[in-house]
C-alpha cells in the first residue's frame, strides 16, 4: 500500500484527511478563532481501547466475530480477515463514540489501532510511543499512567484552566486536552452521559 | 549557537523570531516545553500563525522584512525604561567606548557613504583609542560620543507608533513582547533567542541578528545559562560545513580565505586582529599559528620554511571578490564555468530565482550530481521549458550513502561534534561522500603525474594519505582535523612539557607557527586526542545540573558548552545568577569550576582580562564596526516591498546591497501587478528541497503538493476558495499551487494601507511526485544580504489569482 500516490492537497494540513483502513492514527488539526485571536489545536486520534468496548458489544449483537479483547492487555482487536457487510460495519462504526472503526470495501474487513499488540506482547512499546521524540505519548500500567496524567493535568491547569483528561474511567487511551475536547474534533469526547454509562456497564462514573 | 539545545530549558523567557521552531526543529521543542513547565514564557514573533504560535504564551505578528523596526523599538523600550543590566553593560560591552568624532548618521545613511560604489568607507566608524592604543572609555556613559549615547540617539527614532506603522504589529502586542522579554534584564533572569532563516534570508539579514545581539548585550543575556543567540541551523551538519571552511570567504576554523593582495604568509598575518590593550585577550592574535598548522596539515613534509609552508599554493580570491552562491550562479549564467559539482544539494530548487539557476546549468559542459536520490538538478535538462536536444551539459550522477550508511561526525547547532557509526551498507553503487572525494582526488593526482596540468603544486603537494590497509579511513581525517606534533618537542612553550612526534596535539593552545605542528581545523583541536575520539563519548554526567553534559560528544572550542561564559560572573568570578551558576572562581584552589571557561585567566577584577576574548576590545559590540551596512542596525525595506517610502528614512532599501540587473534579474516594488508580500518556508513533513522526503510515501501523503497560504480576507478579495488551484506570479516566474485559505494569516495595516501576505513552502520540484508542483524559488529574487549574500527569500512581492482550469488540460512536460 503506497498512500503517497493517492493523497492530494485539498486546502489543508490535515493529510491524510481521516482515519482509514490503513491509517490507524493521525493528528487532527483544528483551526478556530477566539476573541479575534487564532487558535490551532492538535491531538492524536486513535482507538481508545475501551474497557467495555461498545463496538465489540455491537458486533456480538450482530453475530459478527471480528472483534476480540486481549485478556492480559485489554487491547481491543479487529480481525481484518473476517468479512462483514457494509451495513453491519456502519452499525459498529456508529456504536463507537469516537468514530474509530474503518472498513475496506475490497477486503470487506475492519481495521483500527491494534495497540501494537505484537510489539507489547514482546515487551516493546507501541510504535507511536517509541518513535515520538518529544515525549507526548506514554505507555504503561494503568495506575502509573493515571498518576502521570493527573500530575500533568494539575501542571497544565495553571496555564490552561479548561484542561481535562478524557476517558479516565472507561478507556485505556487517556488524552489530556488543554481546552474543551469538542474544539479539537467533533468526536474527541463523549458529552452524552448515557452513552458513557452504557459503555461502562456496571461501573459508576465518578466526577 | 553560543549556547546549545538543552540549554533552552534554563531560560526564563524564550523568544522565537525569524523561525518556526515547533515545525522545523520539532525535537528541540521538548527543551522549550521543559522551560515552560518550569514557568518560562515562550514568545513567538512571525508573519504567520504557525504550530509554534499555537504553543506560544505570546504571539505577535509582523510584516515579513521588518524585524529591525521591531527590535529597534525593543532597544528603545529597554533604554527608555532603564531595563538594561547596568553592571553588564558598563563592564562587558563597548557601551562606554567613544566613537570617532566624524561618525554620524543622517536620514538612513551612516558617515562615509559613497553612492557610486554603493559602499561605505568605514574609517569614521572606528572607536577612539588613547595615545597607548587603548580604547577610550567613559564609565559614566554620559559622554555624547560614547556608544551608549549614540545607541540611545539612534533608536530614539524607533517609537512605538513608527514601529507599528512599519511592522503592522498592533501596539499592544509590541508592548506585551517588549515587557515580557525585557524583564530578563534583571540580574538572575535569563532570556534566550532562537532564530533561523526568517532572520537571515533578508537584505538586512546580518543586521537582524546584530539587533538582537545588542538587545542580549543590554539585558546581560550573553554568556549565561538560558541566554545567548541561538541559530537553529537548517541542516543537521550545516554548522560543521561552515566550521570546516565550505564557504568561499573562510578556510577551516573561520580563518579568512587568502586574497590576491596577501601574496605571502607574512602579508596574510599582517591582517591578524591586534589589540594594545593588555586587558583584552584578543584570541585571534594566535591566528598565524593556526594558519601555519593548517598549511602543514595540507602539504605535510612539502610545506617548509623555505617555501613559506606552501602558502603560495592556497587559492587566492581577487582583492574584493565575493564568490558566494548568487555571484557563482550569476557567473555560471553568463557562461563563466565549464564544470560544476552539485554535491548533496539541489540548486535547481534551492537557489533563489531558480529559473535563472536552471538556465545557468545549461551553460555548463559537464555537471556531477552527487546525491541519495535523483533530483531536479541532475535532471534539469528535461525539466519544464527545457529542450533536451539543445542542451550541451553532460550530467554524471553519483549515488552516495545516507547518514546511517557511513561513519563520521556531524556538528549540530550547539557546536557539538557527534560521532556516528555505520549501521548498514549503502545500496547498490552508492558510496560515502568522503570515499568518493578520496578516490576522485587520487585520480586527479594521478593524471597530474602523467601530464602537465594547470597549477600543479597545490595538487601534487597535497598530502592525501587518509587510508589504512588500502582503504579510506575516516578516523585519519578526524585525527588530521585535530592535529599532530610533527617533531619531538622537548619543552613545549605552552606548558614546558615534552611531546612526541606523531602524537595528537591535546588542544589548539599547543599549535605553533614554526611548522612543528599540524592542524586541519584549529577550533576542532582537542576533539580527537591521545585520550581518544572525544566526539564518540556518550556519558551522561552533568556536574553543574545545567544540562551541559560535558562528557557527551564534544563541543568546539575545547568542549566549552556556552561561549563567552566569563560574562556570567561578577568581577570576582562569582556567579551573577545564583540559581544557574555556569562558572565560579574557586579562590582557594585558584581555578574555575563549571563549564570550560573562555581562557584560564583569573577573574576580571579591576585589572584582569575582559570576558569577550574573541573580540579585539574584549567586550561585546553594541557598536559594531565591521559590517558592510553600518555599525548599528537600521530598518530598510526589502528590495521588493509594498510601500513607496521607508518610514524611517529616505533610503528605501539597504544602500549597500549589490543589485543584479538584466535578463532574469528583474524586480517589482510597489507595482500593482504584484501587490502582495510573499514569503517562503518549510513544513515539518519535508526536508529542504524535498530530495530526501518527497520520495517517502508517508511524508508525501502528509504534505502531498505545493500550497499557497493566504488569509480569508485575501481569499475573498481574489475570489479564491480554500482548496482551489491558484497561480502565484512574481516578476521572475510563476507557479501553480493549491490555496489554503486560513484564519491563521491576517492582512497587515502598514502606513494606513492594507497589506496582504501569502506564503509557500519550497520543498517541491517537478520531478517527483508528478503532480506535486514546482519549486517556490522560481518566484524568489537574486538579491542578497551585503555581508553574506544570503538571498532574500523571505520577503518579496507577488500576485495570486484563481486558476481557471483549461478544458482537457495536459501536463506540458517533455
Amino acid at each position: 500500500m503506497n498512500p503517497g500516490t493517492k493523497t492530494v492537497q485539498r486546502g489543508t494540513h490535515q493529510n491524510p484527511e481521516d482515519l482509514s483502513y490503513v491509517t490507524y492514527k493521525l493528528v487532527r488539526f483544528s483551526e478556530l478563532e477566539e476573541n479575534g485571536k487564532p487558535k490551532w489545536y492538535f491531538f492524536a486520534d486513535q482507538c481508545r481501547h475501551c474497557i467495555t468496548p461498545p463496538c465489540k458489544i455491537m458486533a456480538e449483537s450482530l453475530h459478527v466475530k471480528a472483534i476480540t479483547q486481549d485478556a492480559s492487555t485489554g487491547a481491543v482487536l479487529y480481525n481484518p480477515k473476517v468479512k462483514i457487510k457494509e451495513k453491519e460495519f456502519k452499525r459498529i462504526r456508529e456504536s463507537c463514540p469516537w468514530d474509530i472503526p474503518r472498513w475496506d470495501g475490497k477486503t470487506q474487513g475492519m481495521a483500527k489501532c491494534t495497540m501494537c499488540i505484537d510489539r507489547i506482547k514482546e515487551g516493546m512499546l507501541p510504535a507511536c510511543v517509541k518513535t515520538c521524540p518529544t515525549g507526548t505519548m506514554n505507555f504503561g500500567d494503568i495506575d502509573k499512567m493515571l498518576e502521570m496524567a493527573q500530575k500533568r493535568l494539575a501542571e497544565v491547569k495553571t496555564a490552561y484552566p479548561k484542561a481535562e483528561l478524557t476517558g479516565v474511567d472507561f478507556q485505556r487511551a487517556i488524552i489530556l486536552f488543554a481546552d474543551d475536547p469538542k474544539k479539537y474534533h467533533k468526536f474527541a469526547s463523549v458529552a452524552d452521559s448515557t452513552v458513557v454509562a452504557s459503555m461502562m456497564g456496571q461501573t459508576v462514573l465518578v466526577g | 549557537m553560543t549556547n546549545h539545545y538543552i540549554d533552552f530549558r534554563n531560560a526564563d523567557v524564550i523568544l522565537n523570531m525569524g523561525s518556526n521552531v515547533a515545525e522545523n526543529h520539532p525535537v528541540s521543542f521538548k527543551w522549550i516545553q521543559a522551560a515552560r513547565n518550569k514557568g518560562a514564557t515562550f514568545i513567538h514573533v512571525d508573519p504567520r500563525f504557525t504550530r509554534t504560535s499555537a504553543k506560544a504564551d505570546i504571539f505577535a505578528r509582523l510584516r515579513s522584512g521588518t524585524d529591525i523596526a521591531f527590535l529597534g523599538g525593543m532597544i528603545k523600550y529597554i533604554l527608555d525604561n532603564n531595563l538594561y543590566d547596568e553592571f553588564y553593560v558598563k563592564n562587558y560591552t563597548n557601551a562606554s567606548l567613544i566613537a570617532n568624532p566624524k561618525y554620524g548618521f543622517d536620514d538612513g545613511l551612516f558617515s562615509g557613504y559613497d553612492p557610486n560604489k554603493r559602499a561605505y568607507d568605514q574609517a569614521t566608524w572606528a572607536l577612539e583609542k588613547d595615545e597607548n592604543g587603548i580604547p577610550k572609555r567613559d564609565m559614566t556613559l554620559q559622554s555624547e560620543r560614547c556608544v551608549f549615547q549614540l545607541l540611545k540617539k539612534h533608536y530614539s527614532r524607533y517609537t512605538m507608533e513608527k514601529v507599528t506603522t512599519i511592522t503592522g504589529t498592533p501596539q499592544e502586542d509590541l508592548e506585551k513582547v517588549y515587557k515580557a522579554y525585557c524583564a530578563t534584564g534583571a540580574p538572575g533572569k535569563a532570556g534566550t533567542v532562537l532564530y533561523a532563516m526568517g532572520w537571515t534570508q533578508h537584505t538586512v539579514g546580518v543586521q537582524n541578528i546584530r539587533a538582537m545581539s545588542i538587545i542580549q548585550s543590554l539585558l546581560g543575556n550573553m554568556g549565561i545559562a538560558g541566554g545567548g543567540i541561538n541559530a537553529l541551523r537548517g541542516e543537521s551538519n550545516v554548522q560543521g560545513s561552515t566550521d570546516q571552511g565550505l564557504l568561499f570567504h573562510i578556510l577551516t576554523g573561520y580563518l579568512p580565505a587568502p586574497r590576491a593582495q596577501w601574496a605571502t604568509r607574512e602579508d596574510y598575518n599582517k591582517t591578524t586582529p591586534s589589540s594594545k590593550d593588555p586587558r583584552s585577550v584578543n584570541w585571534w592574535k594566535n591566528r598565524p599559528k593556526y594558519l601555519t598548522s593548517l598549511l602543514k596539515s595540507h602539504f605535510g613534509d612539502k610545506a617548509t620554511t623555505a617555501n613559506d609552508f606552501g602558502y603560495a599554493w592556497l587559492p587566492k580570491l581577487d582583492p574584493t571578490q565575493d564568490a558566494s552562491w548568487l555571484n557563482l550562479f550569476d557567473q555560471m549564467y553568463k557562461g563563466a564555468f565549464t564544470g560544476f559539482f552539485a554535491w548533496g544539494m539541489n540548486p535547481a530548487c534551492s537557489g533563489a530565482n531558480a529559473g535563472k539557476v536552471r538556465t545557468a546549468l545549461a551553460k555548463l559542459d559537464w555537471m556531477v550530481n552527487v546525491n541519495l536520490f535523483d533530483n531536479e538538478t541532475g535532471e534539469f535538462w528535461k525539466g519544464p521549458g527545457m529542450t533536451p536536444t539543445k542542451i550541451k551539459t553532460e550530467v554524471f550522477q553519483l549515488p552516495c550513502a545516507a547518514s546511517i550508511e557511513k561513519e563520521g561526525s556531524i556538528s549540530n547547532s550547539g557546536r557539538w561534534m557527534q560521532w556516528r557509526w555505520k549501521t548498514t551498507n549503502p545500496p547498490g553503487d552508492a558510496r560515502p561522500d568522503s570515499e568518493i572525494m578520496y578516490d576522485l582526488f587520487r585520480k586527479v593526482q594521478a593524471l597530474y603525474r602523467k601530464g602537465k596540468g594547470a597549477f600543479p603544486y597545490a595538487i601534487l603537494n597535497l598530502k592525501w594519505d587518509y587510508e589504512t590497509n588500502g582503504k579510506f579511513d575516516i578516523h585519519k581525517v578526524a585525527k588530521e582535523i585535530n592535529g599532530y606534533f610533527l617533531e619531538d618537542i622537548l619543552e613545549h612553550p605552552f606548558d614546558k612539557k615534552p611531546y612526541k612526534k606523531g602524537t595528537l596535539v591535546p588542544s589548539f593552545v599547543y599549535l605553533l607557527d614554526d611548522g612543528r605542528t599540524s592542524c586541519g581545523n584549529w577550533i576542532y583541536s582537542a576533539s580527537y586526542t591521545e585520550a581518544g575520539n572525544m566526539a564518540a563519548r556518550r556519558k551522561k554526567t552533568d556536574a553543574t545540573g545545567l544540562g551541559l553534559y560535558p562528557e557527551w560528544s564534544w563541543a568546539w572550542p575545547v568542549n566549552r558548552r556556552i561561549i563567552y561564559n566569563r560574562a556570567s560572573v561578577d568581577l570576582d568570578g562569582q556567579p551573577r545568577d545564583i540559581a544557574r551558576p555556569l562558572l565560579k572562581w574557586d579562590t582557594g584552589n585558584k581555578k574555575w569550576v563549571g563549564d570550560i571557561p573562555d581562557g584560564p585567566a583569573p577573574p576580571m577584577g579591576t585589572a584582569g582580562v575582559y570576558p569577550f576574548i574573541m573580540k579585539p576590545d574584549g567586550v561585546a559590540s553594541i557598536f559594531g564596526p565591521g559590517l558592510k551596512d553600518g555599525p548599528f542596525p537600521e530598518h530598510y525595506e526589502p528590495l521588493e516591498c509594498p510601500i513607496e517610502k521607508n518610514i524611517m528614512s529616505s533610503q528605501r532599501i539597504n544602500p549597500v546591497i549589490k543589485i543584479f540587473e538584466g535578463g532574469p534579474d528583474t524586480f517589482a516594488t510597489c507595482d500593482p501587478r504584484y501587490p502582495f508580500v510573499c514569503t517562503t518556508y518549510r513544513v515539518t513533513e519535508h526536508w529542504q528541497t524535498g530530495v530526501l522526503s518527497r520520495w517517502l510515501p508517508w511524508l508525501i501523503e502528509a504534505e502531498p503538493q505545493i500550497f499557497c497560504e493566504m488569509s480569508q480576507e485575501l481569499g475573498k478579495l481574489r475570489g479564491i476558495e480554500n482548496g482551489e488551484k491558484v497561480l502565484v506570479e512574481t516578476q521572475r516566474g510563476k507557479l501553480e499551487a493549491t490555496a489554503i485559505v486560513t484564519l491563521r494569516l491576517k492582512p497587515f495595516v502598514i502606513a494606513g494601507q492594507t497589506v496582504h501576505l501569502i506564503g509557500l513552502p519550497w520543498h517541491f520540484g517537478w520531478l517527483h511526485p508528478k503532480d506535486g508542483g514546482d519549486s517556490a524559488n522560481l518566484l524568489t529574487p537574486t538579491i542578497g544580504d551585503p555581508n553574506t549574500m544570503i538571498p532574500e527569500s523571505k520577503a518579496f512581492m507577488a500576485n495570486v489569482t484563481k486558476l481557471i482550469p483549461k478544458p482537457a488540460k495536459k501536463a506540458g512536460r517533455a
